[in-house]
């Protein structure tokens, strides 16, 4: 396999609602600091991948409209995935494994304000069996916390000190949307959204934009920051039957990290896309991750929660960890589906 | 060193208005299981899957892959979903080969589909956006000026399309899965069938159908031990422009010209005219045959309706286009890219059918999506480049 | 169970709102509208003038900023006599969309053409904009009823071929 680093990152502050501007509006910032900071004239950029959902914009074909965004024109390589941006990446990953390119713009966006975020994830759902019962993504995750309770796995508590965590850490991450140090009693005395679930265990509701450009070859080191590079790549699915599934483990994440080799080199941290809190003890486990292992030095999904790129912004956080001197070696993990269905695993490293 | 990658297995479903007998999971595993048998494969032998579909309110379920995957055998295996408007068939098939190309995998099925009749698709295509005017009418609409723009241009006579059409339709006669088939289809009931987007009538015009197509491309370790002559990928190319910008030639689009220009560099194919066998390409209003015919470089600009008029894109001519019929006789949006590269495929391999060109060494598959503006296309072949 | 006939479909219906945002370039030109004046914006990069502005030059990849107004007076580059009904158009068939190219604008927009037999439509015929009475102006692309031939000269095919 080719050498492939992470050349850049650039990403939007993440809001409830941005409703000043269109999705072309916030992205040509974005990816003009993505291209910019890597190093890469955008001439020389040789392949364009987004990560989008029609359903997120309330529109057919709204991925379209991001190609205004690129300047397209000399026409450009350029492909689009109905998935996180972080698969994005992996398409980019395999093009530059092919030989056919040395450098790739990847990004993703999601503007959950548009429409009603709970009710549009129940349209993710099988539509002949779980989808008419009108289960809508909180009760969803409400049902997999509580099945990891039963287990002993986690605790209410425990569960608020995730969350508690996160968004402490989430402090020093400018672009974060929900900060801040809580008590762990405070919490414990909120009600239930859906039982066991208190609003501090799930994410927040955010409009954003992350972009990331791969390099290879020499276009390796042209950035502003030390490139970080990615030793393994891997995505992996369970089934969709939530019935048909142990829903306090993550049997793919597991396959996933093992094949992406996680545990190939020490891992000083990882950036886990947990939108839930409950979500990231599921996570270590499968990943293998004991107490020593730092989650989420940017605050995670509880702390900004961009659909379709919260992926691909773990990704990008952990490479500028990574870059910043702050760690050498570390995991990013995306995910996509109800209750951890799909996951991705990233293993980064520096130089 | 990338890897070589061949096509060893295709499947198609019959293609109709509605497939009420059976489920999206059930049209899937229709196409997937004929294209497993086809390469002599058991789901256990794919090591990934690539899904290829148009929009998600064509069906009305965002994201469907996800409650697709255990009917693909794709628990515990990488899934990925492909999504560039009517080029994602293309598009998919490409991206599925480079996950063999790159040595990641040994062989990948990939499907595409669309199963419009589950959803509204009418619905999904229409939904009004405030502030903006709404008078485009759906993708006649839209490309009927453009057409009309050709005309202006090449000075072509008003019958091109007529003719073009009527060979699509009489070719899916001679194909299984087709959609539309008028058996006894001629002249004077295309040019007399109602127009529609005026200059395109209804015979000119593809339908909406639900249906599926899926390929096992494999590398060349496996290809080898294909029970079927496998269909060498030997190149692919992608581009993509913008809808609109000032100065965008919407009738021959520069990003057409420059996808076609690297597959045939990438071929070492100097001379397209003489060195494809046959095409298929993507012609959702018939005009768009000497259209692309000129864009792909297989005719001078402004003179791709002469290869119509003269014959030389019948299947007994001297470069047969949409032998299958086309998009124009079956049109499942997100696997129409898939089927011309999947036709395309079969015609190297000696596999299809009554619709066989004789001695089809080389091909080419095509297609383009969004306001003409998305590319995809692949040169298959018997030999490796 | 058994003498009843199998389950073969069902219906769920679903219902989803949401909350489109115009962006601020095309509030300015919306307002404008509101005005009776066409306004586009002009690409920084390559100077060329969007109408409507969307916020971009597409081609450049680039905000536009600057307004400009455009007359509401135009050539048609190309169009189409539509004659089949769709879900979301509200018009009386046939009708005809045509490329409009504004005078003072370099990418043409699709408006209705009237007052015009079909088969008189050409390519480069100019034509001028008809709005509804001013008390009716509001916030949107549909102050401009529709377009009418001006009766002028036709502009030649070679002077537009590339704005199509
Ligand atoms: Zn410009």
């Amino acid at each position: 396999m080719r050498d492939v680093a992470i050349a850049s990152f650039a990403q939007t502050k993440y809001v409830r609602n941005q409703v000043e501007l269109t999705e072309v509006d916030m992205i040509i910032p974005v990816i003009g600091d993505a291209i910019s900071r890597s190093g890469i004239p955008k001439s020389e950029i040789g392949f364009y991948c987004h990560g989008s959902s029609d359903y997120m914009a309330g529109q057919s074909f709204a991925f379209v409209g991001a190609v205004d965004a690129l300047g397209a024109f000399p026409p450009i390589a350029e492909s689009h995935v109905e998935m996180d941006g972080a698969w994005a990446l992996y398409e980019a990953w395999v093009k530059i494994q092919c030989g056919e390119v040395d450098s790739a713009l990847v990004f993703g966006f999601g503007r959950a304000s548009m429409g009603k975020l709970r009710e549009t994830m129940n349209l993710q759902l099988d539509p002949y069996t779980l989808g008419p019962l009108g289960i809508d993504s909180i009760s969803l995750a409400a049902l997999q916390a509580r099945a990891l309770i039963d287990a002993g796995k986690t605790s209410e508590r425990q569960m608020a000190e995730i969350a508690i965590r996160n968004r402490r850490v989430a402090k020093d991450n400018p672009n974060a949307q929900v900060t801040g140090d809580f008590e762990v009693e405070k919490l414990l005395a909120e009600p239930t959204i859906v039982s066991p679930l208190r609003k501090h265990d799930c994410p927040p509701i955010s409009d954003g934009i992350s972009a990331v450009v791969l390099a290879a070859g020499n276009h390796i080191g042209r950035g502003e920051s030390k490139p970080v590079f990615i030793r393994g790549i891997d995505h992996r699915l369970d089934s969709h039957q939530l019935g048909g599934r142990d829903l306090t483990r993550s049997p793919s994440t597991k396959l996933a990290g093992e094949r992406a080799g996680v545990h190939d080199g020490p891992v000083e941290f990882a950036e886990l896309h947990a939108p839930f809190s409950h979500q990231e003890v599921i996570l270590r486990e499968a990943l293998g991750l004991g107490d020593e292992v730092v989650i989420n030095p940017s605050g995670g999904a509880l702390a900004a929660n961009p659909m379709m790129t919260a992926g691909l912004t773990r990704i990008g956080e952990a490479a500028t960890h990574i870059a910043a001197g702050k760690a050498g070696r570390g995991v990013a993990h995306a995910t996509s589906g109800p209750c951890l269905q799909q996951n991705l695993i990233c293993v980064l490293e520096g130089e | 060193m990338p890897e070589r990658c061949a096509v060893i297995g295709v499947g198609q479903t019959h293609h109709t208005a509605k497939r009420i007998d059976v489920s999206q999971a059930g049209l899937l595993r229709e196409a997937a299981l004929r294209a497993l048998e086809d390469a002599g494969c058991q789901w256990s032998d794919i090591d990934a899957v690539v899904i290829g579909k148009a929009p998600d309110m064509f069906e009305g379920v965002m994201m469907p892959e996800l409650f697709l995957a255990e009917a693909l055998g794709c628990v515990g295996k990488p899934m990925f979903r492909v999504h560039t408007a009517g080029s994602v068939g293309g598009t998919t098939a490409i991206v599925a080969s480079q996950l063999v190309k790159s040595g990641v995998h040994g062989r990948v099925l990939t499907v595409a589909y669309e199963k419009q009749s589950e959803s509204n698709a009418m619905w999904a295509l229409s939904i009004k956006i405030p502030f903006r005017q709404a008078i485009v009418a759906g993708a006649g609409g839209y490309f009927a000026p453009l057409i009309r723009g050709y005309m202006q241009r090449s000075k072509a006579p008003e019958d091109v399309g007529i003719r073009v059409a009527l060979k699509d339709r009489q070719n899916a006669l001679k194909n299984p899965y087709a959609h539309l088939k008028f058996p006894d289809i001629d002249f004077d009931q295309v040019a007399n069938s109602p127009m529609l987007w005026d200059p395109i009538r209804y015979l000119e015009t593809c339908p909406s159908s639900d249906g599926a197509c899926a390929l096992v491309i494999a590398d060349e370790k496996h290809a080898a031990k294909a029970p079927k002559q496998p269909a060498w990928i030997q190149a692919t190319a992608m581009r993509s422009e913008p809808t609109q910008f000032a100065g965008r030639d919407t009738v021959n689009p520069q990003a057409s010209r420059d996808a076609a220009d690297e597959l045939w560099k990438k071929a070492e194919i100097t001379n397209p005219r003489e060195e494809i066998d046959c095409c298929e390409i993507y012609v959702p209003f018939s005009w768009f045959e000497p259209m692309w015919m000129e864009s792909l470089r297989f005719a001078e600009e402004g003179s791709g309706w002469k290869m119509t008029y003269e014959g030389a894109t019948a299947l007994d001519g001297d470069l047969p286009v949409n032998m299958s019929g086309g998009v124009l006789s079956s049109n499942p949006i997100g696997a129409s890219g898939m089927l011309r590269f999947a036709e395309a495929a079969n015609q190297v391999r000696g596999e299809a059918g009554e619709h066989q060109v004789p001695g089809a060494k080389r091909a080419l598959g095509h297609a383009y999506g969004g306001g003409s503006q998305f590319f995809s296309m692949w040169v298959v072949a018997q030999d490796p480049l | 169970m058994s003498d009843k006939e199998p389950v073969k479909s069902i219906i769920t219906p679903t219902r989803t709102e949401y909350t489109y945002t115009p962006g601020p370039s095309a509030q300015r030109s919306l307002r404008a509208l509101a005005r009776g004046k066409l306004v586009g914006e002009i690409c920084p990069s390559c100077n060329q003038v969007y109408y409507p502005p969307s916020g971009a030059c597409a081609r450049c990849g680039v905000a536009t900023r600057d307004e400009v107004e455009v007359a509401d007076k135009g050539t048609v580059t190309t169009y189409a006599i539509v004659r089949v009904p769709s879900e979301n158009i509200d018009l009386e068939l046939p009708y005809c969309t045509a490329h409009i190219l504004l005078d003072g604008a370099d990418i043409p927009f699709f408006g209705l053409i009237q007052e015009c037999e079909w088969d008189a439509v050409r390519i480069g015929m100019r034509v001028e904009a008809v709005w509804k009475p001013e008390s009716e102006w509001g916030l949107n692309a549909e102050n401009i009823r529709y377009f009418r031939p001006t009766g002028e000269p036709d502009v030649p095919f070679e002077q537009f071929k590339e704005h199509l």
